[in-house]
């Protein structure tokens, strides 16, 4: 993935959370977070955390996962990682 | 719709939600309540089990035991299950679940103990069940540990963590084969394919408990489901077989039998045998064959009468070869062998028939196999169609008829003197005249042969159908056939006769079966041939190359005696070696020489 932007990643994290929280027409954005988004709960996000890793094709390390509190810290940390 | 049988991971986990959503909507699904009792997190194999039952007609319902309390769910807090009222109980365990590893220190007495104390521990777990519930329960065996502490001897010290997941696996087949409502799920099979470094998932583990790849855990669902099919009766049954490129190499109406790829003389046609002795290895346990052919019938039946052709017409259950659409043929063999196409598998080379086939009868499993000969085994292998839960009476009594392999495992005696070995190899030689079928083997085998090769004379085919169609040629060729199987043509001598002597232009073969005598019978057979047109004396040549010393001496060691100053126009270094044919007496005595015509 080049050139990959803040804007372009959430595009993309769009049908992906659709499909793991099983909410077709969701609209997520950098605020979301699984307080404020249904369906959101541990299952639906470690199968989130997998389709994220293999539609960036990137792979979190231990504890990066952790310090996510809402889906704008997820965009910013596949956009460090697949730009690297 | 994917094809859950071949479809990556990425494929599914990308959709596996709406996926699910569609295919729940199905009418005519058969209820299924599978319990699931985990030694690690079983969230992601039970949602992939459940992707894949749906597809094949069940709809699941599923209870799943809190994380890591299979022994106490099972044996102690059994209320929860037994409301339940599963048809099936699946014990998804791990080697990290496995409890009384033997220390290092662990003697080979001691080590029955500890593969005791553990099996006692999962009998708690089949006894419990089967007394409260009854139903089948399917319990996996266990892959091997992530890390070898003792390296190569973790597999063989008495204390070795390998060691004793081997035992205790075999405790486990030992327990199944006295519990008919206990299966074993072969998770050391399943890890070996998968490789166990693709296998353990140790982020996931430690953040979620889940112990294995999405990978690991689709292949443990596509097993699940593949027993689930086999004990509602709905393994396959039926193997349906294009010729042309899937059973062996080229197209038998445009090329012919003679010049399709099949035996043991080229790689492609090793690769066309190898799938070939997969076909009849299944139909040996029970699978029927059937072909499915875009062909004249009589052409393509000859491809089954080429002598290397390992699958004979008797081994086809049902023969189509027209020029109908191969979905048509595909339903009258199913009425004619009486079977569902739900029972089939079809396989062929070509993409557009597979697709038809797909389109046309959407009940047949036709598996991706591609058009690359060597992956077609692996691939029908993946997909798990034939699984059986149990192996009947007759499967065995067939299988004993065919059992060439028991022999084999039997000869591990050792031999007082080579000639026994040679016997015990039970070798038989095909040795006859040139024939059209082999021709083009002939041909290579001038043309790649360097070692054993006396004259190291090339042919190109033209060449040797001139010399194969002369009446003063004199041309054998060789097969060589052992308790081993068959190792093709391997040998070549040709004579070219000037009133009654025989001049050896060429006298070669492989190095596959050097030191088996095959020499011997070779000429055996040559000195026969000669004597009945009326030849007096064969002579052999040698001419040295770079690469031929091993064969200098050949002539002597055979009897011929040499003849001075007749090199003479010959390369530097060149022997000529004679021997009289009227003295001869036969030499072979470990090899049986079919009979052979003068075709």
């Amino acid at each position: 993935m080049v050139n990959l932007t803040a804007d372009g990643v959430l595009t993309e994290l769009q049908p992906i959370f659709e499909e793991a929280l099983n909410m077709p027409g969701l609209s997520v954005t950098r605020g979301s977070n699984a307080m404020n988004t249904k369906n959101w709960d541990s299952l639906a996000h470690i199968e989130l955390i997998e389709m994220v890793e293999r539609h960036f094709k990137v792979k979190f390390a231990l504890g990066e996962l952790q310090d996510l509190k809402e889906v704008g810290d997820l965009v910013d940390l596949i956009l460090e990682k697949a730009n690297k | 719709m994917l094809n859950f049988y071949s479809c990556s991971i990425d494929d599914i986990l990308m959709k596996r939600k709406s996926l699910r959503n569609k295919l729940s909507a199905a009418d005519g699904l058969q209820d299924l309540r599978v319990a699931v009792l985990g030694g690690t997190t079983t969230n992601e194999v039970v949602n992939l089990f459940e992707l894949l039952l749906l597809a094949d007609g069940f709809r699941p319902v599923f209870h799943q035991s809190e994380y890591g309390r299979f022994y106490v769910d099972a044996v102690h807090d059994t209320q929860a299950l037994v409301d339940f009222k599963p048809n099936i109980v699946y014990v998804h365990t791990s080697c990290l679940n496995v409890q009384n590893m033997p220390p290092l220190n662990c003697t080979e007495t001691d080590l029955p103990g500890y593969v005791e104390i553990e099996t006692q521990r999962f009998r708690d777990i089949w006894d419990s069940l089967e007394s409260k519930l009854g139903c089948q329960v399917i319990q996996n065996n266990f892959e091997l540990g992530p890390h070898a502490m003792l390296g190569n001897m973790d597999a063989v010290a008495s204390g070795g963590q390998s060691r004793f997941i081997m035992e205790l696996n075999v405790a486990f087949a030992k327990e199944a084969a006295r519990r008919p409502k206990l299966l074993i799920q072969d998770l050391h099979g399943i890890s070996s394919r998968i490789g166990l470094n693709q296998w353990f998932d140790w982020d996931r583990y430690f953040s979620y408990k889940i112990l294995l790849t999405a990978e690991a855990n689709l292949e443990l669902a596509r097993s699940l489901n593949s027993m689930v099919r086999a004990m509602y009766g709905r393994s396959r049954k039926v193997l349906v077989l294009d010729l042309d490129n899937t059973l062996w190499g080229g197209v038998i109406g445009d090329d012919g039998v003679d010049k399709i790829h099949i035996g043991r003389e080229t790689p492609v046609a090793e690769a066309y045998t190898a799938f070939q002795e997969y076909c009849l290895s299944l139909r040996n346990r029970g699978v029927l064959l059937a072909v499915c052919s875009k062909n004249t019938e009589s052409v393509a039946k000859t491809g089954f009468a080429h002598p290397s052709s390992i699958l004979k017409l008797e081994h086809i259950s049902c023969f189509k070869a027209n020029w109908n659409p191969k979905h048509e043929n595909i339903l009258e063999i199913a009425a004619e062998l009486n079977l569902g196409v739900d029972s089939f598998v079809f396989v062929d080379d070509n993409p557009a028939e597979r697709e038809i086939v797909r389109g046309q009868v959407p009940s047949v499993a036709v598996p991706e196999v591609g058009n690359e000969v060597s992956r077609y085994a692996e691939i029908i292998d993946q997909g798990r169609y034939f699984e059986p839960v149990s192996l009947s009476k007759e499967d065995l009594e067939r299988a004993a008829l065919y059992a060439n392999n028991s022999q084999r495992a039997a000869q591990q005696n050792k031999f007082a003197n080579y000639g026994e070995y040679l016997d015990s190899l039970e070798m038989v030689a095909e040795i006859d005249s040139f024939k059209p079928v082999y021709l083009d083997r002939i041909a290579q085998l001038t043309n790649k042969t360097n070692q054993f090769n006396l004259t190291t004379k090339r042919y190109s085919l033209a060449d040797m159908e001139l010399a194969a169609n002369k009446p003063d040629y004199v041309g054998l060729y060789g097969k060589l056939l052992d308790r081993f199987g068959d190792n093709g043509l391997i040998s070549i001598v040709l004579g070219r006769r000037t009133e009654s002597d025989l001049h050896m232009d060429l006298w070669l073969m492989s190095c596959r079966v050097l030191k088996r005598d095959m020499e011997l019978a070779m000429l055996d057979v040559l000195v026969q041939r000669a004597r009945a047109v009326g030849i007096q004396r064969i002579f052999g040549y040698y001419l040295p190359t770079s690469k031929n010393s091993m064969v200098a001496e050949f002539y002597s060691t055979l009897g011929f005696e040499s003849v001075h100053g007749k090199e003479a126009g010959l390369p530097e270094g060149s022997t000529v070696w004679q021997l009289a044919v009227n003295t001869y007496t036969d030499r072979s005595t470990h090899i049986k020489i079919t009979e052979f015509s003068n075709g």
